[in-house]
């Protein structure tokens, strides 16, 4: 691809203890790509994206975000200003309403005053469709709700890429699509997202490339159609098999 | 107020008075009797230590509250060096008794400050409030690393990315939620501390346990003059939890999970 490579990782290691979580791995990803990355429990997918803002260190290897290498001073800092992230578990913060969850990072980080800063978190509530929700804690809000403010939070701090941890691994199955259908939204968009997900229907509407991890290395990449037609590997096959045979 | 601590004030009522009336037998409330101008003074004498008591008490839990911050947050560093001062702190303040603590502070830190070339003098105010401050760091501090550690991981993770620092973190994430989590555990050390500014009238601090003191000394009734001491640290604590769970209440109205 000629395009402009945002996020560039090389033989990235790491373990806890004697455990290797991840082993050599490579991976490129241009602008405005979308990626979905699966695997079984425990394949390092999650601790993958993970490194890419920071929340994970690394042993060895490289990781550059937009230029920026996380290992130069102050580069986690400035590579989490251009990444959002969305988690399995929202993450949203009880003690705040919602409106406050999302302006808390516009106002702190980026110094916006508190007017500008909650027209923009509005505007969010708005693509994400719970812009009357504004003033209720997040409790409140059901866990497809919840995952939407997540998303509007992380959107408000306009980052160049966003990376989503099993955003609905745990949510109640008829509260997936809603969330799902705001991450196709924000693909149809441009945006360049690493996802981490089992869901197969998202990842072949969306996905320019699958990744396919196991045992901390990557299997095999290539295109949605390309993959889930004819998988290389026989651990992908076994893996595509088992999460779709219902 | 509870139906228990009613009950517990009325007989607290019903024996002061009756004590008060009679005057024969082991009894001899007339030293604090109301109705005579020697009681009135007394009192007057016995309950204007409550000032003393409370100013002592405040500034050394604002003080120890601050200090337990500044060791806590170290403490919980990933980095073991910047871990270590902290537990070392916390392990060394807390195994140091009180009462030797105070006697440190206030006859032995002037010879130190003055043999480094800082001429201060510390009266039994100041001594009580540092040893206080000090002493109940080290046990703030453990609460506060139980109430920030019972913050889930993926509050610090979910500010980080939305580009807060650590300190911003501390102070618009995690602290307004630990702070609910660790009010009752506070509360109590308060209570404690209000309980042990009694140790300042060893060293010459007129406050309550100081004057019941002195009055025991010249009007020789020990048992009416410290059973008003009770009942005044009685009161005290009272009003304290009273004023905690009114703060509960508050910010629980508008808790999380």
């Amino acid at each position: 691809m000629s395009a402009e490579r945002v996020i560039e990782i090389s033989s990235l290691n790491k373990s806890f203890g004697d455990f290797r979580v991840l082993t050599n791995v490579d991976l490129s990803v241009s602008l405005g790509e979308r990626i979905v990355i699966c695997g079984p429990s425990g394949s390092g997918k999650s601790t993958l994206i993970r490194c890419v803002n920071g929340l994970e260190q690394f042993d060895s290897g490289h990781i550059l975000v937009d230029g920026i290498s996380l290992e130069e001073p102050g580069g986690v800092d400035r590579v989490r200003s251009e990444v959002g992230m969305v988690f399995q578990q929202f993450n949203l913060f009880p003690h705040l309403s919602v409106l406050d969850n999302l302006t808390l990072g516009p106002m702190k980080a980026r110094g916006l005053s508190r007017t500008d800063a909650e027209a923009l978190a509005m505007e969010y509530l708005e693509r994400v469709r719970i812009p009357e929700q504004a003033r209720k804690r997040p409790r409140e809000l059901s866990g497809g709700q919840q995952q939407r403010v997540a998303i509007a939070r992380s959107l408000c701090m306009k980052p160049k890429i966003m990376l989503f941890d099993e955003p609905t691994s745990a949510l109640d199955p008829e509260m997936i699509s809603e969330v799902l259908d705001v991450m196709v939204e924000l693909a149809q968009e441009g945006m360049t997202m690493l996802v981490v997900t089992h869901e197969m229907g998202f990842a072949r509407k969306v996905a320019d490339r699958m990744v396919f991890m196991d045992g901390g290395e990557i299997v095999e990449t290539g295109t949605p159609s390309a993959v889930f037609e004819a998988p290389k590997s026989e651990r992908f096959r076994a893996f595509l098999d088992k999460i779709l045979q219902h | 107020m509870t139906r228990t601590t009613k009950l517990w004030l009325a007989l607290f009522g019903v024996l002061f008075v009756a004590g008060c009336s009679g005057t024969s037998g082991a009894w001899g409330w007339y030293v604090i009797d109301p109705s005579t101008a020697q009681g009135q003074s007394n009192i007057r004498f016995l309950v204007g230590g409550f000032w003393a008591t409370i100013l002592l008490s405040l500034i050394a839990a604002a003080l120890s509250m601050m200090i337990g911050l500044l060791v806590a947050l170290p403490g919980m560093s990933s980095n073991r060096w910047v871990r270590l001062p902290s537990r070392i702190y916390i392990e060394f303040i807390r195994s140091i008794p009180l009462l030797p603590m105070l006697f440190w502070v206030f006859y032995g830190l002037p010879v130190v400050m003055r043999s480094l070339g800082f001429p201060i003098t510390i009266d039994a105010f100041w001594g009580a409030i540092i040893t206080l401050a000090i002493s109940d760091s080290a046990f703030t501090a453990e609460i506060y690393r139980a109430g920030i550690q019972s913050i889930p991981k993926g509050q610090t993770e979910a500010a980080r990315t939305v580009g807060l620092t650590y300190s911003q973190t501390m102070r618009y994430v995690i602290l307004p939620q630990a702070i609910r989590r660790i009010l009752p555990p506070l509360a109590n050390q308060f209570i404690y501390i209000v309980k042990m500014s009694a140790f300042a009238s060893v060293i010459g601090m007129q406050e309550l346990t100081r004057r019941a003191n002195e009055l025991v000394v010249t009007e020789y009734r020990p048992l009416e003059i410290y059973s008003l001491l009770i009942l005044e640290y009685l009161v005290l604590v009272l009003i304290i939890s009273f004023f905690v769970r009114w703060l509960e209440r508050k910010m629980g109205s508008d808790e999380s999970r």
